[in-house]
């Protein structure tokens, strides 16, 4: 049941222009970022090659690479979330799912699931570019899988914050804007200036984000997206149930 | 008529904020039973339809649908429930076709037979030839018989149709009552409306709400064996001054509705009443008896308090 919520889910925004239009500026922007990148490494391959150590393809290439998707995407998933449970109540469809012998839960996992498998295809076309290059060049696969698996974690994590706010008001617009807010907000509140130990840092997203782009693959910094994700699901499912009493 | 009732509903309560929409309603619902539900706008017929579907939580109070608690075990209770609120809840990005699969798949309908119950609602609700058109793009008319199909197409027991012939042509709200009269044979429908015709047109209860209680509650048969009620129109060529008509024996109280026309409350029969009119040469040209209609009774318990009139004598059960 939670599959065919998904993949209608899926359907829909392929069916509307938003996801194209959205795929292919994503696309273009991380394209130009990583033909900048592969310029700058071309630029010091000389100096590369007489140090020691010295970082590689993966670490020059594909790690920035990921840190700038991971802005881009920042900014784009609360459109493509907006619409998820407010568009749904606004238009009155959500009584459809509601007056359906389904539980919350699977109505909410299924939304979830949705644009999780709509933003994991964005996962695998980044992916695709640094992957490009083992025609030419060996890559350090552990290295760009780890950040895979970051950005993937991390992509899941806007999403389930994402659909909370959208189930929280019956506007798109102020859904994108308070899950953009709420997503920046936990991005820069580990910018504090202060040391890395205290709970602000705990809190931040980037924190948690950029180890993985280093080929480190912490438990605390995965308990920490799973948590991330279960919290805003949960709250999500309480909320609607919620609403059922008070509107 | 099985014993068992479809929907049993107990000492509903809902309030929003302050404002107490819905109070203290109880009502049954029984195979074969098209119950109207009528009402002003705002008397709780739509928070009622909502709570009974499952979209809205009661403050208080019980709903049972096919003797199943709906909050106790609410994916039981909904499988045997078709609703179609007042907006119909169309993806309009969808055909028609896979709009009613998907609304088959949620209902838990099997695989196989999907393709059937699809194909019986469409050609139900006339919507054979529209199956590969989207329903953004369907006139009025035909996106309100997509959302009734959605609400037939897993077969349920219970049908509820909030306001089902809004925007619909003569035509088509004919068909759709004819739908509905044929639907009811097999299921229990709630029809809410505030088109009194179509209540008396496909309805055998009736339900008046207003200001969330329920204050009329009978059947149509009833309602219409309590039409001939001893009240006569009449049209007198050459009527007599009224207050001698009023002090003819037999006559309770006479209203003068016109020069020439008259209601008159009596205890004596039709035949009677015309020998009398004849023999006292009032040049009887008109009688009638007086219908006490489903819109006089609506509109008496609606606005008794308004204009100074004593409400109806209910009967609630």
């Amino acid at each position: 049941m939670i599959i065919t919520i998904a993949l209608r889910e899926l359907r829909t925004m392929f069916l509307s222009p938003l996801a194209w239009t959205v795929l292919a500026v994503v696309q273009i922007v991380l394209a130009w970022t990583f033909f900048t990148q592969m310029d700058y490494f071309f630029a010091l391959q000389k100096e590369l090659a007489t140090m020691q150590n010295a970082p590689g393809v993966t670490d020059l290439v594909a790690a920035p690479l990921l840190e700038v998707a991971s802005i881009v995407l920042l900014m784009v998933t609360p459109l493509l979330t907006m619409r998820l449970i407010s568009e749904e109540r606004r238009n009155g469809t959500l009584s459809l799912l509601l007056s359906a012998p389904l539980s919350m839960t699977e109505i909410v996992l299924g939304k979830y699931l949705g644009i999780v498998l709509f933003l994991l295809i964005f996962v695998l076309m980044i992916a695709l570019m640094p992957l490009s290059l083992l025609m030419g060049t060996e890559l350090d696969l552990g290295k760009l899988a780890a950040g895979v698996l970051g950005l993937s974690l991390l992509l899941c994590s806007f999403a389930a914050s994402g659909l909370l706010l959208s189930s929280l008001t019956t506007n798109p617009v102020i859904a994108a804007i308070s899950s953009f807010g709420l997503l920046l907000l936990l991005w820069i509140v580990g910018r504090n200036g202060g040391d890395s130990g205290d709970a602000f840092s705990y809190l931040s997203i980037l924190d948690h984000y950029v180890p993985m782009l280093r080929g480190i693959i912490d438990t605390a910094d995965v308990a920490y997206f799973i948590l991330f994700i279960a919290t805003f699901l949960l709250l999500t499912i309480r909320q609607m149930d919620a609403q059922r009493l008070q509107s | 008529m099985s014993d068992k009732p479809l929907i049993a509903v107990n000492n509903l309560v809902r309030y929003y904020g302050n404002t107490c929409a819905v109070d203290n309603i109880s009502f049954e619902l029984r195979a074969g039973d098209i119950l109207g539900f009528l009402g002003p706008n705002g008397a709780g017929k739509s928070t009622t339809m909502q709570m009974l579907s499952g979209n809205l939580a009661p403050n208080a109070g019980e709903i049972r649908i096919d003797g199943v608690d709906l909050f106790d075990r609410p994916g039981a209770a909904k499988a045997a429930l078709g609703y179609l609120p007042e907006t119909p809840p169309l993806y309009k990005e969808m055909s028609v076709d896979e709009y009613l699969v998907y609304c088959a798949k949620l209902h838990r309908i099997g695989r196989r037979d999907i393709g059937d119950a699809v194909a019986l609602a469409k050609s139900r609700c006339g919507l054979e030839s529209s199956g590969r058109r989207l329903i953004g793009n369907l006139s009025k008319g035909y996106q309100q018989r997509v959302g009734i199909a959605q609400a037939i197409v897993h077969s349920p027991r219970v049908i509820i149709l909030d306001e089902p012939t809004v925007g619909l042509d003569p035509i088509q709200i004919r068909e759709i009552r004819e739908l509905m009269v044929e639907l009811g044979r097999t299921h229990g429908i709630i029809l809410s409306t505030h088109i009194l015709p179509e209540i008396e047109a496909v309805c055998n209860r009736v339900q008046i709400i207003h200001e969330g209680r329920l204050v009329y509650s009978a059947g149509l048969d009833e309602l219409l064996s309590r039409q001939l009620s001893g009240e006569y129109e009449l049209t007198l060529a050459s009527p007599p001054p009224l207050d001698s008509l009023g002090a003819m024996k037999g006559f309770e109280h006479v209203e003068a509705l016109g020069d020439n026309d008259f209601i008159v409350h009596t205890s004596i029969d039709a035949q009677t009443l015309a020998r009398r009119a004849v023999e006292n040469g009032w040049g009887l040209s008109r009688l009638t008896p007086h219908e006490r209609t489903l819109e006089q009774i609506f509109v008496d318990l609606t606005l008794g308090d308004k204009t100074g009139r004593a409400p109806l004598k209910t009967e609630i059960p």
